[in-house]
């Protein structure tokens, strides 16, 4: 699996749409425990990232993922786009000078991306965070980077994601504007682990497609 | 003199702080308001907090207020995309956002520098309204 920098803005343009097409839903889980605008600011901040990288060709796969770091910080406007921003901005200085990815690389982006959300949000595991569905995801995808079966362990990253994501419904939130619901917050699914599972699942299926009819 | 930074996801929470503020400094110190989003929506803005951090700087730094949750990370993301020596002049006081804002202009109309400023915020944390 190897793709230059039109593939990599492939994956982005099919994240975007992903968000683009649960824009309501995510909005709905974050008017249940947050400030009901996570679909709204993703969604509008993932359109901005695509008119961007629609306006100027870029070769280079780190300045492609800054690019959309910087877009989504200055766009989004509630804590996904901080957090979302230092995530794509730190995978994007570890592949500055690259134009092309292969595997090792896509796991080193979302292990480059995990390092940064928890940089800025200052959260673990099992806060009920974007960190619940995205460390789990990660862990597997660096224990068998080497697996020649790459479709397997992609896949399986991806349902570790989903367990992660579901799993916030059984834990209380300790970050953002759900930690003032304390228990209440209990049987609700996280916004933001549920918008990074997404953009996690549209990256997998996109990737797959691209090894498909390579 | 010691500069300051409102970041608030509403700017009529900010506003009105500014109002207050205002009526006990006047105009002696600078006061900047970084608040909503470009587009009109509640939220921050980091590259904003940033040219209001910069504005607010006159060379004895800034102190940033900061309401709720984004507003933090935000004015952290900011503050570390600003160049030096700005960067190294510029503070998030970990403080209630009208309690520290006020506290934070008064001791800086006073001619304090950066750490006293801060602290005064700061230490309306744990202030008690009723006796």
């Amino acid at each position: 699996m190897t793709m230059d920098a039109a593939g990599l803005v492939k994956i982005i343009e099919a994240v975007a749409e992903k968000i683009g097409e649960n824009r309501e839903f995510l909005t709905e889980l974050d008017s249940a425990i947050g400030d009901a605008d996570h679909g709204i600011n993703m969604s509008k901040g993932f359109s901005a990232v695509v008119e961007k990288l629609h306006s100027q060709k870029i070769d280079d796969c780190g300045a492609i993922l800054k690019t959309v770091g910087m877009t989504l910080v200055s766009t989004v406007g509630g804590a996904s786009g901080p957090l979302y921003g230092t995530a794509f901005m730190k995978a994007g200085q570890a592949m500055v000078g690259k134009s092309s990815l292969d595997f090792e690389d896509f796991v080193t982006i979302l292990d480059q991306a995990l390092e940064g959300i928890k940089y800025r949000g200052k959260a673990q595991r099992g806060e009920k965070t974007i960190i619940d569905s995205l460390e789990p995801a990660v862990e597997i995808l660096k224990n068998e980077k080497t697996s020649t079966d790459k479709k397997s362990v992609m896949e399986r990253a991806l349902n570790a994601s989903r367990d992660g994501m579901e799993y916030t419904k059984n834990i209380i939130a300790k970050k953002g504007r759900a930690s003032y619901l304390g228990e209440r917050s209990l049987g609700h699914q996280d916004p933001g682990a549920t918008s990074c599972y997404l953009m996690l699942e549209a990256a997998i299926e996109k990737i797959k497609d691209m090894c498909k009819s390579a | 003199m010691v500069g300051i930074v409102l970041v608030s996801h509403a700017p009529k929470i900010a506003e009105g702080t500014l109002e207050l503020i205002k009526q006990m400094t006047g105009e002696k110190v600078l006061i900047e308001i970084a608040a909503g989003t470009s587009d009109n929506r509640l939220g921050t803005d980091p590259v904003l907090i940033g040219e209001k951090i910069k504005k607010a700087d006159t060379g004895d730094g800034v102190v940033v207020i900061v309401d709720l949750g984004s507003s933090i990370m935000s004015t952290e993301l900011a503050i570390e995309s600003l160049e030096e020596p700005a960067r190294s002049r510029a503070a998030i006081a970990d403080a209630p956002f009208i309690e520290g804002a006020v506290a934070a202009a008064m001791e800086a109309s006073f001619g304090k520098g950066l750490q006293d400023v801060k602290n005064a915020a700061e230490n309306t944390r744990g202030m008690k309204k009723i006796a």
